[in-house]
């Protein structure tokens, strides 16, 4: 029971992300949302652990967590050094 | 025992996980949504692999769990800031009710130094303190 109500909390913040993701009117907010799923996608990684009970997953949320920091960095650099010019609102 | 401590302290975790993704929705500006996403990078990952740590009772488990933490809270705070100073450079609006931005004016642009002490004084960068 209480894995149901966690999972719909993760879910829940991962489609919240996804409106964002899709309305933000620059590069960064998209880039916030991403990072927000990817962080969501982590603890649900943690949350499937404790559900399975097999540990070795936590693993795989430690590369999540990796891959997320060098994709946001990658976005910031790409961002920092001109980018995509986008609409200005 | 340990299972329900775990349980409530990952719940906690998904709770501030939801609660910034609710603020990155509804927040108006973009560095007002970095701010309510920093919270689950840090307190979400940390409430959710604390609870993960409690429920295996198990040490390779637990050091992996520490080990996330630990990462999250190292990393998270560096990406936000490499994002709201690379987003700060590009020039988004800020909300029209902002009241200060003190930074508004001291960055130099081109070479995205920020001038200060008295390397900048000597330069005519910013005016100094004590010259008239």
């Amino acid at each position: 029971m209480i894995f149901v109500i966690l999972f719909t909390l993760m879910i829940a913040a991962m489609l919240l992300a996804l409106v964002r993701l899709i309305l933000g009117p620059s590069l960064p907010d998209r880039v916030v949302a991403l990072d927000l799923i990817a962080v969501s996608a982590v603890g649900m990684t943690g949350i499937y652990a404790v559900f399975t009970d097999q540990p070795i997953y936590l693993d795989e949320a430690m590369v999540l967590a990796l891959i997320a920091f060098l994709g946001t960095s990658a976005y910031a650099h790409f961002i920092e050094k001109g980018g995509v010019p986008w609409r200005k609102s | 025992m340990a299972e329900v401590i775990g349980q409530g302290l990952m719940l906690v975790g998904a709770l501030f996980i939801f609660l910034a993704a609710l603020g990155v929705v509804r927040m108006p500006d973009l560095f007002m949504r970095m701010h309510a996403n920093t919270k689950s990078g840090t307190l979400g990952i940390g409430f959710i692999m604390l609870g993960a740590a409690f429920c295996f009772s198990d040490s390779t488990a637990t050091l992996r769990a520490v080990a996330v933490i630990l990462f999250m809270l190292l990393t998270a705070p560096i990406s936000s800031h490499l994002l709201a100073r690379a987003a700060y450079f590009s020039g988004i609006p800020l909300w029209e009710k902002t009241l200060s931005d003190d930074l508004r004016g001291q960055y130099d642009m081109v070479t995205h130094g920020l001038p200060g002490g008295h390397d900048a004084e000597a330069q005519g960068a910013v005016p100094s303190r004590d010259v008239k």
